[in-house]
């Protein structure tokens, strides 16, 4: 029905791309796109160009770090357009259960196959402490929504759906933010309410997110659900040390920090320490992929995943004509057509009367 | 010529940056509503609720019993009318928890699900557990002074007998519920399926 590039597999919730290379058991590679502050499509498809060929799904962040960008339905709406295959990002923050709701169905109409639910970050952290923030529903009762839409074809209300959202459903994590024990827990929880895959907050304790993983495979968690985890460059030792203490859920451990300083070049340094993580994470058990999320440094997304060698020589997903689209062509004509053949019976008439 | 102070040479104090800043942020115009306030909070002391999560076993026991001692009560509240009793009874409920939880009268509590740390305390009111920006101390992202209600609501449920329940998912806080009271709607609820169960148990099949 909604047009996205993919055939619906038997047992697959959804007609994406990264959907089935998960369940194919190929490691996946997605990243974010830097949401641009412009009404200019151009940007979008300029941003979102450097990844082509490189990643499975493109996330579309949805004001992270509260802070205002074109939104995330927006720039969707552009991608699908384009044939590449987004992640939406919905967060609880903006937007009440009505609302969200509503974009879920317009995003599954515009072939949007993946959505991530998120909490968002709390208005305080952005560039508009002023707002109002919403938070009607949390990541959990959003998951659980947007399952609800999808598997019973009905609305929160109960009201019903004449073509569910199929949509494969996302989650975030943070192994690295107390309380360490409860987290393994609540990921079991979000499987619960929904989640299909999670993409973790940036990795840079191996160790800790090994030990995370330990419990998460004891829960036995890794087996219902795909995990990426988060991984990205450092541009400097500065940066580092600046994000460590002004983002949210960001840890950072000290000797990485003291790697970065130590580097001739710490922008090389930061790209090399990302390839290592990498390497060192893909080999736990229970990791399907990873999340890059190079911001402001998004044209080393390709360069640190062809040196990281995660791919195996895949190509992931080309650019692919939507489905829908001929059905817009269709109706394009159509209407063309009808007019034409107006103008015709229009003539006719005059020819047939003269005056 | 005056020579300049030592005062006068020392550098101006670096502004603050960052979401550390909360209540600065709060003092210059950020959205402060009265369910949820950053500033305020920020300075208060969180003692009484911080004694409730290290007592919550002791309160889920006196929660046990007071619940039955309500429900004991259901003729009485019957022959008042619920929706009479409604407002006392309301009254009662949010001077008590307001004190012990500052609670903030959603009309749905899940204290017990909770390890008696109150939810609706968090800014973001995440009713499923903590988000990801809980910071290495344990503290709140939003308000740094204000020990994490999740972090705390794990570790009260750890010492509880039904401390499990802080597994299971909630569903959304249904708006229409605020202020009103959650006990009389427990307590209905249970004597509702009481009345079900005796009198499917004393209908002869």
């Amino acid at each position: 029905m909604s047009g996205s590039p993919v055939d619906l597999l038997p047992g697959h919730s959804s007609r994406g791309r990264l959907e089935q290379v998960l369940r194919r058991g190929e490691f996946a590679v997605t990243a974010e796109l830097n949401p641009p502050d412009s009404a200019d499509p151009e940007e979008v498809y300029a941003r979102a160009a450097v990844f082509e060929g490189w990643v499975d799904g493109i996330n579309a962040v949805d004001a992270s770090g509260a802070n205002c960008h074109m939104s995330s339905v927006g720039i969707c709406a552009l991608l699908t357009r384009m044939g590449y295959a987004p992640i939406m990002q919905i967060s609880c923050r903006d937007r009440n259960r009505i609302a969200i709701q509503g974009d879920v169905l317009g995003a599954a109409a515009m072939g949007v196959a993946n959505i991530l639910c998120l909490t968002g970050d709390g208005v305080q952290a952005g560039d508009q402490p002023g707002a109002k923030p919403v938070f009607d529903l949390d990541c959990m009762s959003l998951l659980e929504t947007v399952r609800i839409m999808r598997d019973h074809a009905k609305f929160l209300s109960g009201r019903k759906l004449t073509a569910p959202p199929r949509v494969f459903l996302g989650a975030a994590i943070n192994p690295f933010a107390p309380p360490y024990d409860f987290r393994p827990y609540r990921l079991a929880k979000k499987i619960e309410a929904g989640a299909q895959f999670v993409q973790s907050q940036y990795c840079f304790d191996v160790p800790m997110f090994r030990a995370y993983m330990d419990k998460v495979r004891d829960l036995g968690l890794a087996e219902h659900c795909h995990i990426l985890v988060g991984v990205g460059p450092m541009a400097s030792a500065r940066t580092a040390r600046w994000i460590r203490s002004n983002v949210p859920g960001v840890h950072i451990p000290d000797a990485i920090i003291a790697r970065l300083e130590g580097a001739a070049d710490q922008k090389e340094e930061g790209k090399q320490i990302c390839i290592d993580i990498i390497n060192e994470v893909k080999e736990i058990k229970g990791v399907s992929g990873i999340h890059v999320m190079a911001y402001r440094q998004e044209e080393y997304v390709a360069e640190i995943v062809h040196d990281s060698g995660v791919l195996k020589g895949r190509r992931p997903w080309r650019r692919e004509q939507d489905p829908a689209d001929a059905g817009v062509a269709e109706r394009l004509d159509a209407a063309r057509g009808g007019e034409m053949q107006d103008q015709e019976s229009l003539a006719e008439t005059a020819a047939k009367r003269p005056h | 010529m005056t020579k300049p102070s030592p005062s006068d040479l020392a550098p101006a104090p670096k502004p603050d940056k960052g979401n550390a800043q909360a209540g600065r942020k709060a003092a210059t115009g950020a959205y402060t509503p009265a369910s949820v306030s950053p500033n305020r909070r920020g300075q208060r002391r969180f003692a009484i609720r911080l004694w409730s999560v290290r007592h919550s076993r002791l309160l889920e026991w006196v929660y046990h019993r007071f619940a039955s001692v309500f429900l004991a009560l259901h003729p009485l509240w019957r022959v008042i009318g619920y929706a009479r009793a409604e407002a006392p009874v309301t009254l009662v409920e949010r001077g008590v928890k307001g004190v012990l939880f500052d609670c903030r009268m959603c009309g749905q509590c899940i204290l017990s699900s909770t390890g008696m740390s109150c939810p609706m305390n968090c800014p973001k009111q995440l009713r499923n557990g903590p988000c990801g920006g809980v910071r290495a101390n344990g503290h709140c992202e939003v308000e740094p002074d204000m020990p994490c209600v999740w972090v705390k609501a794990w570790e009260g449920s750890q010492q509880m007998e039904k401390g499990d329940a802080i597994l299971a998912v909630q569903p959304p806080v249904n708006q229409s519920l605020r202020e009103t009271s959650s006990w009389l709607r427990v307590t209905a609820a249970a004597a509702q399926a009481r009345d079900g169960e005796a009198a499917r148990a004393g209908r002869p099949t």
